[in-house]
């Protein structure tokens, strides 16, 4: 199964989340990452979904996100010709010789520092998944205490925006 | 003009031209039934909620009107839900209004606390949990649009106690404004162009009419594409009467019970033109096995239809009496410029397994009553002038064989969803919404008591219909399953045709009850219900508690293993018949 990255424009209104989440599941498909925010449009927000399914039932699936209301517009993102990148936190164990070591890795894939304690170091990376990966495993040789991702965000590359003129205009931005 | 949100639900309502709304009130809906009295909409105060949502889905299918039903919070809302299912199934236009507990209380687990939007989310076209009193009337609006435009289905809209009591400033908005809503209806011309030449193109077309053109109007349109293409027409289940079964290129009902004629000329044809139709498995059986020869165009309102169980050569999104307008008048050009198509060898075919192999049953004059028999009398004796609705079960697949349809929206059923119980509801909401017809519930006995108490809802708001109930004493169709495909081993499908004693109970509810257990009784029996306008009619026709329902497709197999049952034990298809056509033509 091929790994697809959808960009979808939804009104910000309750539940929406919900009937996107729940419209997944139900059709039977995993969701890898999902990340929300707003955009450049008052009351539209942008959800970047990570999905693992093969392209005839992706087609289904969009169309059937597609039925859901408040979402706006859907555009699968390939990766060659868009842009993504995601952020990690990742709390490693770290003692007075080991952190050296650990500081050097962090500034190969520079990445920050962002807090440091007797027994640890919080790192702060982005990059895209793969590179992410890369720092995990080495880090993992030193002891992960705990870590967190954003999921995938991602914007096509070009001058081209998604949001169309007419929904500019029907929001007002 | 200041307001309640309870004055302003109902005020908006009626805006939207809401007649009739079939309901029960609690708790949390309380201040929406005040403003009720001074309204011109009729409430119809149902037994059950689930009776109220089946209630507005027969008025809904009989009039093409939406649909109305209300319940309170909690219990009144899980109640609703079958009914919300069973119309999203079946793309029934409907807005149900439900009360919610006052907002400080969501959340809470308060008394008569569900999570209705939640809960309806997967079965609804859309639906809302009004947070602003201010917003009601936009939102009501917003789901009369979404109920009946595009493809049509369900809504449900939650009202918290404390907006339903709130003041508002009354306004009612002209339009709505849904930029995730925008439904395609004109179908793509070039397409429309295409699917034209590959009918003339064809040689053993097929016509495969779905539920959205009764949805869409598009009856008239459909006679008009059949006629001038020549090509047969197949009605599924959802579109009996969108073509007059008594017309020569009406092939009837396709899929697990329907007939031969209709199973095999899809199976045989090299070009399917589905119209409103979604390849649902009951149609298609196995679906690698499915139409093996036949190119597909496929025209849908829902995109989403479009290739999701069958990959597609011509596909048109758009709406089907729009699209088949088109159609038409592409057809007439490309006939214009190469001659008309001659489908002689295949009509002349289909007509011969016609001949052959037709719906069969044998009625002893002294043997016991058959299903078959009844359904087919009521349909002869009311000549198919009536509205036909059935529940679930052997009963409507004997009802939707052996009725000769005339018209659309006279035949109304479960189909997506197989609800039973829907019947005895529906048939009262088709009869509230066209007073006028005669409405026939032809119900199973399982069925039945399922939803029985809107007896008391036909007696007391005075909405006459007839049920005739085509009691075996059994959960019929499970029986059959397991007669065939378990070894005769009947688990849990006696329900004893004796209890409750069905004319008795019609009359505790105030309605007629009528009882038929030979042959020679059955034409009376029905004269007598049609005479009766009055009240409501219950007949327990005491029917054959073996009576199997041929043809069957059973489950997973595919069409071309079709079984047509012992009354045709030696009269099987030539086995060539499973050749490929290209060797038989």
């Amino acid at each position: 199964m091929a790994r697809h990255t959808l960009s979808v424009l939804v009104e910000n209104k309750p539940g929406v989340l919900a009937r996107v989440a729940g419209l997944f599941a139900r059709r039977g498909f995993n969701i890898h990452s999902l990340a929300v925010g707003p955009t450049e449009i008052e009351n539209i927000s942008r959800m970047t979904i990570v999905v693992n399914v093969d392209t005839q039932p992706l087609e289904q699936v969009v169309k059937q996100l597609n039925k859901v209301i408040p979402v706006v517009k859907i555009v699968e993102l390939e990766k060659d010709s868009s842009v993504e990148r995601e952020l990690l936190l990742i709390k490693v164990k770290a003692d007075a010789h080991s952190r050296a070591q650990i500081v050097e890795i962090a500034d190969i894939f520079r990445s920050k520092i962002i807090d440091v304690a007797p027994n640890s170091l919080t790192i702060e990376a982005t990059g895209s998944p793969d590179k992410l990966a890369a720092l995990t495993d080495l880090l993992q040789t030193h002891g992960v205490r705990e870590m967190v991702r954003t999921g995938l965000v991602a914007l096509a590359r070009g001058d081209k925006a998604m949001a169309d003129r007419q929904l500019r205009l029907e929001k007002g931005a | 003009m200041k307001l309640t949100g309870a004055q302003a639900v109902i005020k908006s309502l009626e805006q939207e031209g809401g007649e009739v709304i079939f309901g029960i009130p609690g708790g949390a809906i309380l201040p929406a039934y005040d403003p009720l009295l001074d309204s011109t909409i009729r409430h119809i105060l149902c037994r059950h909620e689930q009776g109220a949502a089946h209630a507005a889905s027969g008025f809904a299918q009989a009039t093409g009107e939406v649909g109305l039903c209300m319940a309170t919070s909690g219990p009144g809302a899980t109640n609703l839900v079958t009914g919300l299912a069973d119309a999203y199934m079946d793309s029934v236009p409907m807005v149900a209004i439900t009360g919610q507990v006052p907002r400080w209380a969501i959340g809470g687990d308060a008394f008569q606390e569900c999570d209705a939007t939640g809960i309806t989310m997967p079965v609804t076209k859309h639906n809302w949990l009004i947070q602003d009193v201010q917003e009601i009337p936009q939102v009501i609006k917003e789901a009369f649009h979404i109920a009946r435009t595009g493809r049509p289905g369900p809504v449900l809209v939650d009202i918290p106690k404390d907006l339903l009591q709130a003041e508002m400033a009354w306004w009612y908005p002209d339009s709505v404004d849904l930029p995730g809503y925008k439904p395609v209806t004109k179908g793509n011309m070039k397409q429309i162009r295409e699917a034209a030449k590959m009918l003339l193109a064809a040689k053993r077309p097929v016509i495969y009419a779905g539920g959205g053109i009764i949805k869409a109007g598009a009856a008239e349109e459909l006679r008009r594409l059949a006629e001038l293409s020549g090509a047969p027409v197949v009605t599924t289940l959802m579109a009996r009467g969108a073509i007059p079964d008594d017309h020569p290129l009406c092939l009837g009902m396709p899929g697990m019970h329907g007939n031969y004629t209709a199973v095999t000329a899809m199976q045989k044809a090299d070009l399917l033109v589905a119209l409103g139709a979604r390849f649902d498995d009951r149609v298609t059986g196995k679906l690698d096995a499915f139409a093996p020869h036949a190119k597909i165009v496929h025209a849908d309102i829902d995109p989403a239809e479009i290739g999701k169980n069958r990959p597609v050569d011509v596909p048109i999104v758009g709406d089907a009496r729009s699209v088949i307008h088109d159609l038409v008048e592409a057809l007439a050009a490309a006939i214009e410029d190469r001659g008309p198509a001659s489908y002689e060898m295949w009509i002349a075919t289909i007509n011969e397994w016609r001949e052959k192999f037709p719906y069969k049953y044998t009625q002893h004059a002294d043997g016991p009553l058959k299903p078959e028999f009844v359904i087919e009398k009521i349909g002869e004796l009311t000549r198919g002038d009536g509205i036909y609705v059935a529940g679930v079960g052997q009963h409507q697949m004997w009802a939707s064989q052996y009725l000769k349809f005339k018209r659309p929206n006279s035949w109304i059923n479960s189909g997506g969803l197989g609800t039973m119980g829907f019947a005895v509801p529906a048939a009262m909401g088709a009869k509230a919404g066209r007073p006028g017809d005669q409405v026939w519930a032809i119900d199973g006995d399982g069925c039945f008591q399922m939803t029985s108490q809107e007896l008391a809802t036909m007696t007391t708001e005075n909405i006459p219909v007839k049920i005739a109930i085509i009691n075996n004493g059994h959960l019929g169709m499970v029986r059959q399953w397991q007669e065939l495909f378990y070894e005769e081993r009947y688990s849990q499908v006696h329900l004893n045709g004796d209890v409750p004693d069905y004319v008795k109970l019609a009359e505790a509810y105030g309605a007629v009850g009528l009882r038929c257990e030979t042959m020679d009784e059955v034409e009376a029996t029905i004269n007598k219900a049609a005479e009766i306008d009055d009240r409501t009619v219950v007949i327990d026709f005491r029917v054959d508690q073996t009576a199997k329902c041929y043809p069957m497709v059973p489950a997973g197999a595919s069409n071309d293993d079709i079984i047509l049952g012992p009354e045709f034990e030696g009269q099987e298809p030539p086995k060539h018949m499973h050749d490929s056509p290209e060797a038989i033509f």
